[in-house]
C-alpha cells in the first residue's frame, strides 16, 4: 500500500503524552515518518509545504497503542487469525504495534521461525508486529530455547504463550540465562494441576451453575514462586496476566522487595467479571477465567497505581465451531484488538481510571518493558499516532469486526469512544468517518 | 638409571588431595621439580629407580584416557609397579561400598594410591582410611590438583612467570574441577583469574573465590594474557544450562574472532579432550597461540614431581 506520506499536521487537538504525563491542547507534526513536534499553536503557517492539515478539534491525539499479548494464527492455524486480518483489526482498535505469542505450529522456538514471522509481518500487516520466542522449547517446559539468538533475530521477549513453565529448575534456569542477555521472561501464572477440570473462577456462582471451578490460588502459587525464583536468579520477569487481589499483594511485595518485576492485566479482566458469564456465554471463557467483581475493582485500581504495568487485548480468535458448545467444552479466548481502548475508556467515562494511567498502561509502559521505540509523542519518535473521539456512543457490531472470528465479550455492547484515525509510520492507514 | 635430580624438594604432606593448602612454596617446589622431568622425559633413557619397590595403584571410578595413561608413564618412568583398576572392572560394580574397596586395597599394602571419582569429596574419603599416599586425579566438581599444576608449569614455560599474568578461564565453571584448582592455584602464585561463562554455568559465591567474573567473551578476555578454555559435557548442551550447541558456540565459543580479544600474545589452554564446535574452534585449537598439546607433554612431568615429592617424605624412605 503505497499511500500519502506527505506531512501531516493533526491540528487543535488535545495531545496526551503517556510517556511525559503531558495533556496540553494543541497540534503535532508529522514528517518522514517520525513525530516532528507537538506543541501549541504550530499552525498552518508552522508546516513544510504540501502538509495534509486535519482539523481534531474535540479529539485526543495520542501515541499508537502497543498490545502485549495478541495471539495471531500464523504460522500454522491463518483460518482463525493472520497477520494481515489481526493488523485491520489492530488498525481499527488504534493499536499501532502487536506483540504476537510464539504457541503457533511450529511453535516460534528458533530463530528461523521468527524470522518468518518478522518477514511475513513486514509483507502483509499494516501495523508493526514484534513476536515474543518461546522459554522452551516446543512449549514444553523443559529445554530453554536460544535466547541470545532468538533476541538477536527479532523476539522482543520470551514466553510459553498460555503454557505455565511448571518445572521450577527449568523457570530458575530460563530467569538466570536470559539476565545475560537483559531479555524479559514474561510468564503465565496458572499451576495446570490446581487448574485441573476447572473452566470458570471458583466460588458461588461456578456452584450455582454446575461448573468446576478454578482457584484464584492456581494462580497466586505460581506468581509467587515466580517471584521468589526471580529474587533468586536475578533477570526481567513480567506477569503475563494477573486476575485476582492475591496476586496484587504477591506483586506489590515483590516491587517493594526492588525485584524487577512486572505485569499485566487483560481488558477482559479490568472491565468483566464471572457473573458476565450470564447464561454460560462461551465467549467469557477465559485463560486465566474472569474472578469476582471485587478483584475486577481492585485490579483496576491497581492500573491506576501503576502496580499492574500493562493492559493488553489478550486477543485470541476462535472459530465459531470452537464455541459453539457446551461451556465446559468451549475453547478459552476472546477477540479484543479491535475493543481494548474503547472497553478501557469505559473505565474512564465511569471515573475509575484516569485517561493518562490508561494510555500508559496501554502504550508508553509496554514500549519501555519491551524496548521498543513507541508509545511516546516525543519528538523524533515514530509516527505511530492516533486520534481518538473521546465521546462518540456506538453498538459493537460484531459483523463489522475486521477480525476473521468473531468471538467478542462486548458482542452489541455499548461504548462510547472511538479511533477515528491510526497513522503507522507517518501513514494514515484507518480513518473512521 | 642414573640421573638424579638437582632440586631436592620434599611435598611434607601424605596427600595430594588438593591444591587447597599448598603453599607458593610447594607449588614453586614442584614445579622446579617438573622442569628438570621435562628435561629427562625428552631423552631416548627416561628411566630413574626412585620409586624402586614401590606400588601405585591406579583407581579410576571414572573413565579417563590422559590422566590415567599420564599417572601410568610418571610411576614407571620413576620405577613404581603400576597398576591399574578401572571402575567397570571392580568390585564397585558388584555393590562393595567405597570404604570396603579402601579397605580390601590397604590390605595389599601400596604405597600410592591414585584416585579419580565422580563425587566431590571421594578421594579425602578414602585417604582417611587407607595408610599409603593419596593422590587426588580429580574428583566430582572439586579438584583436579595435578591439572592446574601442569597448566601452571605450561603458563611458566611460555611466559616465564605467573605473577600479575591476567588468566580467563571460560565455559563450564559451575561443574569444572580445572576451574576450582586452577582458580586457588592461579591467585596463590599471584595471577589474576577472570572467570567467563553464562551465568547458568557460575556457581553461586563465585565471586567470594578472588576472580573476577564475565558474562561474556568481549569483557571476558579483554586483556587476557591467558585464555584457558574448559569442556562442556554434552548432556549440559541441549537446553539444560544452555540452550544448545550453536547457541553456545555462537557466545562462549573461542574462535578467532573472540580470541582477539585477548592481548596479541594470549596463549590458549584446554585440558581436554577437546570438543571442537562447542567450546573451541579447530582454527584456535589447533593454531599458532595454542598450548594444548604441550599441556599433555606437561602433564608426565607434573605427575612424575608429584610422585617423586611425595615418596621423599615416605615414612620409609
Amino acid at each position: 500500500m503505497l499511500t500519502d506520506r506527505r506531512p501531516i499536521l493533526l491540528a487543535n487537538a488535545r495531545i496526551v503524552d503517556p510517556s511525559r504525563e503531558l495533556d496540553f491542547p494543541g497540534d503535532l507534526l508529522i514528517a518522514d515518518g517520525v513525530i516532528r513536534e507537538a506543541k501549541k499553536g504550530i499552525g498552518a503557517a508552522g508546516v513544510p509545504e504540501g502538509t495534509e492539515i486535519i482539523d481534531c478539534r474535540g479529539r485526543l491525539v495520542a501515541p499508537g497503542l502497543i498490545d502485549m499479548r495478541a495471539f495471531i494464527g500464523e504460522p500454522g492455524a491463518a483460518s482463525r487469525e493472520t497477520f494481515a486480518s489481526a493488523s485491520q483489526a489492530a488498525a481499527a482498535g488504534g493499536v499501532t504495534t502487536i506483540i504476537c505469542q510464539p504457541d503457533t505450529s511450529p511453535a516460534i522456538d528458533d530463530p528461523a521461525t521468527v524470522d518468518f514471522v518478522l518477514r511475513r509481518a513486514r509483507d502483509t500487516a499494516i501495523v508493526h508486529v514484534h513476536p515474543m520466542a518461546a522459554i522452551t522449547k516446543g512449549l514444553e517446559g523443559k529445554e530453554m530455547t536460544e535466547i541470545g539468538l532468538l533476541k538477536a533475530a527479532g523476539a522482543v521477549a520470551f514466553t510459553d504463550g498460555e503454557k505455565s513453565v511448571t518445572n521450577a529448575q527449568v523457570m530458575r534456569r530460563a530467569l538466570t540465562y536470559a539476565r545475560d542477555f537483559d531479555a524479559l521472561i514474561v510468564h503465565h501464572t496458572e499451576d495446570p494441576d490446581l487448574v485441573g477440570d476447572g473452566v470458570m473462577n471458583e466460588g458461588e456462582f461456578a456452584a450455582r451453575l454446575g461448573l468446576l471451578g478454578i482457584p484464584k490460588a492456581a494462580e497466586t502459587v505460581m506468581l509467587e514462586r515466580d517471584i521468589r525464583l526471580v529474587a533468586l536468579a536475578g533477570g526481567r520477569y513480567h506477569a503475563a496476566s494477573v486476575t485476582c487481589t492475591d496476586s496484587l499483594e504477591v506483586l506489590a511485595r515483590a516491587k517493594q522487595a526492588g525485584l524487577r518485576v512486572t505485569a499485566a492485566a487483560s481488558i477482559n479482566h479490568v472491565t468483566l467479571n464471572e457473573n458476565d458469564i450470564g447464561p454460560y456465554r462461551t465467549f467469557l471463557k477465559l485463560t486465566p477465567p474472569l474472578r469476582a467483581e471485587e478483584d475486577r475493582r481492585r485490579l483496576v485500581e491497581a492500573v491506576g497505581t501503576g502496580l499492574v504495568d500493562v493492559v493488553m487485548s489478550d486477543h485470541n480468535p476462535q472459530d465459531v465451531e470452537a464455541k459453539r458448545l457446551p461451556f465446559a467444552e468451549a475453547t478459552p479466548g476472546a477477540i479484543g484488538l479491535e475493543t481494548m481502548l474503547a472497553a478501557g475508556l469505559r473505565l474512564v467515562h465511569a471515573g475509575e481510571l484516569p485517561l493518562m494511567k490508561l494510555l500508559q498502561a496501554m502504550s508508553s509502559r509496554p514500549a519501555e518493558l519491551l524496548g521498543l521505540p513507541g508509545g511516546t509523542l516525543r519528538s523524533g519518535a515514530p509516527a505511530d499516532v492516533i486520534v481518538v473521539d473521546l465521546d462518540r456512543p456506538w453498538v459493537l457490531d460484531p459483523a463489522e469486526l475486521k477480525s476473521k472470528c468473531k468471538n467478542t465479550p462486548f458482542d452489541e455492547a455499548r461504548m462510547t469512544g472511538r479511533v477515528v484515525r491510526t497513522i503507522v509510520a507517518g501513514r494514515t492507514i484507518y480513518e473512521h468517518v | 638409571m642414573n640421573i638424579v635430580p638437582k632440586s631436592s624438594f620434599v611435598l611434607s604432606k601424605r596427600h595430594l588431595l588438593g591444591i587447597e593448602g599448598l603453599s607458593r612454596e610447594d607449588i614453586s617446589g614442584l614445579l622446579d621439580l617438573a622442569e628438570e622431568f621435562v628435561e629427562l622425559n625428552r631423552q631416548i633413557e627416561k628411566k630413574r629407580a626412585s620409586l624402586r619397590g614401590r606400588t601405585q595403584i591406579n583407581l579410576f571410578f571414572e573413565v579417563s584416557t590422559r590422566t590415567q595413561a599420564s599417572f601410568e608413564l610418571a610411576g614407571k618412568r620413576l620405577g613404581a609397579d603400576v597398576m591399574n583398576m578401572s571402575a567397570n572392572a571392580s568390585s564397585m560394580r558388584k555393590g562393595e561400598t567405597l570404604i570396603d574397596t579402601a579397605i580390601t586395597l590397604n590390605a595389599m599394602h601400596p604405597d600410592i594410591l591414585v584416585v579419580r571419582h565422580h563425587a566431590s569429596g571421594a578421594v579425602a574419603l578414602l585417604a582417611s582410611k587407607l595408610d599409603c599416599s593419596v593422590i587426588n586425579a580429580g574428583d566430582g566438581a572439586h579438584e583436579h590438583p595435578t591439572q592446574a599444576l601442569l597448566d601452571a608449569l605450561t603458563i611458566r614455560r611460555n611466559k616465564g612467570r605467573l605473577e600479575g599474568l591476567l588468566v580467563a578461564i571460560c565455559g563450564d565453571i559451575l561443574h569444572s574441577r580445572v576451574a576450582r584448582s586452577n582458580i586457588i592455584l592461579l591467585n596463590t602464585m599471584g595471577a589474576r583469574v577472570r572467570v567467563v561463562a553464562p551465568s547458568t554455568l557460575l556457581p553461586a559465591g563465585i565471586e567470594r573465590f578472588g576472580v573476577e567474573v564475565a558474562r561474556d567473551m568481549r569483557e571476558g578476555l579483554s586483556g587476557a594474557d591467558i585464555v584457558m578454555m574448559l569442556r562442556l559435557q554434552r548432556e549440559r548442551m541441549n537446553g539444560s544450562y544452555v540452550p544448545s550447541v550453536s547457541e553456545y558456540f555462537h557466545y562462549w565459543g573461542l574462535d578467532e574472532r573472540k580470541l582477539a580479544y585477548a592481548k596479541p600474545d594470549a596463549l590458549v589452554m584446554h585440558p581436554g579432550p577437546m570438543n571442537r564446535g562447542v567450546e573451541i574452534d579447530s582454527m584456535v585449537a589447533d593454531g599458532a597461540q595454542s598450548l594444548i598439546r604441550e599441556q599433555v607433554e606437561m602433564g608426565v612431568a607434573v605427575r612424575m614431581a608429584v610422585l617423586e615429592a611425595l615418596s621423599r617424605n615416605f615414612p620409609n624412605a
